[in-house]
C-alpha cells in the first residue's frame, strides 16, 4: 500500500483549475518528484496535501486514512512535513530557534509548567536543544545556529527550513521547489542532502521546477501541465516523453 | 539560576529606590510606584499577547475592571440580612465569608477577600474564554475592534449596574489580608509594605513571563507572530495558544485589578474605560512591543509620571501623542532608539545577528 495516495484530486478557485483530476501514489521510502512548467497547480497541490488549502473534490489517503478536512497541525501530527517555495523563517527568532519549533510535536510543556519552569520542563528544554543543535550540525549550519533567521543568507535559510522540518521527525517531507533561488552548486547540494534525507528513511515528495535536479534523484517522477496529470514514470522514461518535451521546450 | 540573575538588577533598583525615597523624606513617591507595579502587571500581560502572540487587545481595561469590579463588590456587599439563610450560614463557617464593621459600627457579613480573589480571576478566565473563541478568529484591525466592543461592554455594565455602585464606582473595599502581617491596603502605615508587595507580584510575573518566552510555548507563540502558517505546519494548535495567551494576559489584568482595587480602596468607573485600554496598548508600543523590560519599564515610567500628575489635564492626550511618536520615530519601542553616528548607520541589519 501507498504511504500517500492523492486520489483524483480538485482544486477550483473560482473558474480556474487549479487541480483538475490528479492520482498519484507515493510508496515508503522513495523520492517522488512533482514535475511541471510554472502554473501547473504543484504548489497548490502541496497545499491540499498538508491541509493548507481545502480540496474542491477528490481524496488524500495517508496509510489509508483520509486527511481531507484536517487542519495543518493535524496533519503535522501524522508525521507530514512541509517546506515552502518562499521560505517562512520565524523572524524575530534565531536558527536553533526555529529549529526548536520543530520540535513542538515531540514535546509537550504546556503553560503553566513552562512558565514555572518545573524540572520535566527544563529536561525537555534540554533534549530540544541538543537535538536542534545535532541536525544544524547535519546541515552543516551549527556555527551560526545563533544568529537571527532572517539575516542568514538565501541558502543558509534553505538549511534551516530542512532542519526545522526534520525535527518534526516527519514519515514523510513534503518539499516545495527545494532549489528555487539557489545557484547549481547549492542546487547540487540540495540533491545530496535529499538523499540523505531519505536514506534517514524518510520518504520524500518534492515538487520543483529544475529538471537536473529532479532527475539526478528521483525514483519516480509526475508531471503536471495546467493541473491535470500527463505523465508518471521513472526519471529516464519521463525524459524520452514527447509530451513532456512539448511543454518543456515548446512545439516545434 | 539564571533567571534570578536577570532579575538582580531589577530587585536591587526596587530597594534603591526605597532607600532613596526614605532618605530624601519622599516616601509619598512609593504610593505611585506601588500603583504603576499593579498597572504594569497588566502591561507585562498584554505585551505577551501582543508583542509575542501577535494578537492585539483593546479590551483589557474590562478585564482590569472584571478583578477589580467583582473583588470589591463581594468584599463590600453586606450579606447581614441573609445570614439565617442556610447557604449563607454554611459559607460563614467555612472561611468563604468574614465578618467585619463598618465606618459607621454596623456589623458587615461579607465575602473574604480570598475567596472573593479566586472567584474574580476565575470569572475573568471563562470571559476571557468565551470571548476569545470567537473574537481571536479575527485579525487586526477586525480583532482589535472586536475587543474594543468588549471593552466598552464591560464599561457600559459597571456605569449601568447597580450592584456595581454605577458612576460612583465602589469605596470602602477592605483590606486584603494575604498573610497574617502582610496586607495589602492604603493604610498611611503600610505603605513600604504595599511597595514590596506591589512589586515582589510584578516581579513574580516578570520571572514566570520570561520562562514562558523562552520556552516551548514561547517559542510557539513566536512563531505564530513570525508565520502562522508555518507555524501550524510545525504542528502548533496555533488557535489554541492564542485562546490560552488570551486568557493568561486577561488573568494577568485582572489581577492587577483586584490588587489596585484593595490598595486603593475602591475602584470607578474610569478604570474600565476605553482609554485605559488604549493606554495600555500605547505602553506596551512604547516598550517595544516583544520586549518585556520595555513594557515594564516604560508601564512603570509613564505610569508613574502620570499618577503624580506630571501630565496634568492633558493626561490621556498626552498617551496618544505618545503613541503617535512611538508609531512614527521609534516602532521597535523607545528603548530600541540609540544615537549612532552618520557613517555607523547601515551596519544595523548585520548586528542583529
Amino acid at each position: 500500500m501507498d504511504l500517500l495516495q492523492v486520489d483524483k484530486l480538485h482544486k477550483r478557485f473560482g473558474g480556474l483549475q487549479a487541480v483538475s483530476d490528479v492520482s498519484f501514489g507515493v510508496r515508503s521510502g522513495q523520492i517522488k518528484a512533482v514535475i511541471g512548467p510554472n502554473g501547473a497547480g504543484k504548489t497548490t497541490l502541496f497545499n491540499l496535501i498538508s491541509g493548507a488549502l481545502p480540496s474542491s473534490s477528490g481524496r488524500v489517503l495517508f496509510k489509508g486514512q483520509e486527511i481531507q478536512g484536517k487542519k495543518p497541525h493535524q496533519v503535522a501530527q501524522l508525521g507530514i512535513a512541509r517546506t515552502y517555495q518562499n521560505i517562512k523563517m520565524f523572524s524575530g527568532m534565531t536558527a536553533l530557534e526555529n529549529v526548536m519549533v520543530g520540535r513542538h510535536l515531540q514535546s509537550r510543556s504546556g503553560f503553566v509548567s513552562s512558565m514555572f519552569n518545573l524540572p520535566g520542563t527544563r529536561g525537555e528544554e534540554r533534549l530540544i536543544r541538543e537535538k536542534s543543535m545535532e541536525l544544524l550540525g547535519l546541515l552543516e549550519i551549527a556555527d551560526v545556529a545563533h544568529v537571527s533567521a532572517t539575516s542568514l543568507a538565501f541558502g543558509q535559510q534553505r538549511a534551516v527550513e530542512f532542519a526545522r522540518a526534520l525535527a518534526m521527525e516527519p514519515e514523510i517531507l513534503l518539499l516545495d521547489e527545494p532549489a528555487a533561488g539557489l545557484n547549481m552548486y547549492e542546487t547540487a547540494e540540495v540533491g545530496r542532502l535529499i538523499s540523505r534525507i531519505r536514506d534517514l528513511g524518510i520518504t520524500v515528495l518534492l515538487v520543483e521546477h529544475d529538471m537536473s535536479l529532479v532527475m539526478d534523484i528521483s525514483d519516480e517522477i509526475v508531471v503536471l501541465s495546467f493541473g491535470q496529470k500527463i505523465a508518471e514514470n521513472l526519471p529516464a522514461a519521463i525524459q524520452q516523453d514527447p509530451e513532456v518535451i512539448k511543454i518543456y521546450l515548446g512545439e516545434e | 539560576m539564571k533567571r534570578l540573575l536577570t532579575i538582580a538588577p531589577l530587585l536591587a533598583a526596587v530597594i534603591a529606590i526605597h532607600l532613596l525615597c526614605a532618605a530624601t523624606g519622599t516616601l509619598y513617591y512609593l504610593t505611585q510606584m506601588t500603583m504603576s507595579a499593579y498597572y504594569a502587571l497588566l502591561i507585562i500581560g498584554l505585551c505577551v499577547l501582543m508583542g509575542y502572540a501577535g494578537q492585539i487587545s483593546l479590551g483589557h481595561g474590562g478585564f482590569f475592571a472584571i478583578g477589580g469590579y467583582l473583588s470589591a463588590a463581594l468584599t463590600t456587599h453586606n450579606l447581614e440580612h441573609l445570614q439565617d439563610n442556610s447557604v449563607i450560614s454554611a459559607l460563614h463557617s467555612f472561611g468563604v465569608l468574614q465578618s467585619g464593621q463598618d465606618l459607621y459600627g454596623g456589623t458587615l457579613l461579607v465575602v473574604n477577600p480570598w475567596f472573593a480573589c479566586i472567584l474574580a480571576i476565575l470569572a475573568a478566565v471563562v470571559i476571557a474564554y468565551l470571548i476569545g473563541i470567537p473574537v481571536l478568529k479575527l485579525k487586526g484591525h477586525y480583532l482589535a475592534m472586536a475587543t474594543l466592543g468588549f471593552g466598552i461592554i464591560i464599561y457600559r455594565v459597571v456605569l449601568a449596574s447597580e450592584y456595581f455602585g454605577e458612576a460612583d464606582g465602589i469605596s470602602e473595599v477592605p483590606a486584603f489580608v494575604l498573610l497574617p502581617g502582610l496586607v495589602v491596603s492604603g493604610d498611611f502605615a503600610g505603605r513600604v509594605q504595599n511597595y514590596y508587595i506591589a512589586w515582589g507580584l510584578l516581579i513574580i510575573g516578570l520571572i514566570l513571563l520570561l520562562n514562558l518566552i523562552d520556552s516551548r510555548v514561547g517559542r510557539a507563540l513566536r512563531a505564530i507572530h513570525g508565520s502562522s502558517e508555518a507555524a501550524d505546519a510545525m504542528g502548533v494548535n496555533t488557535a489554541r495558544f492564542k485562546l490560552q495567551t488570551f486568557v493568561l494576559s486577561a488573568v494577568f489584568a485582572a489581577i492587577a485589578g483586584i490588587f489596585l482595587t484593595h490598595y486603593n480602596g475602591g475602584i470607578g468607573p474610569s478604570e474600565a474605560g476605553v482609554m485605559k485600554s488604549v493606554r495600555y496598548v500605547a505602553l506596551v508600543a512604547v516598550g517595544g512591543m516583544a520586549h518585556l523590560w520595555g513594557a515594564l519599564t516604560m508601564g512603570v515610567l509613564l505610569n508613574f509620571l502620570s499618577l503624580r500628575g506630571a501630565f496634568g489635564a492633558y493626561d490621556d492626550a498626552v498617551f496618544g501623542l505618545i503613541l503617535i511618536l512611538v508609531m512614527l520615530y521609534a516602532p521597535n519601542g523607545i528603548l530600541s532608539v540609540r544615537w549612532r553616528p552618520r557613517w555607523a548607520r547601515k551596519k544595523t541589519a548585520v548586528e542583529e545577528g
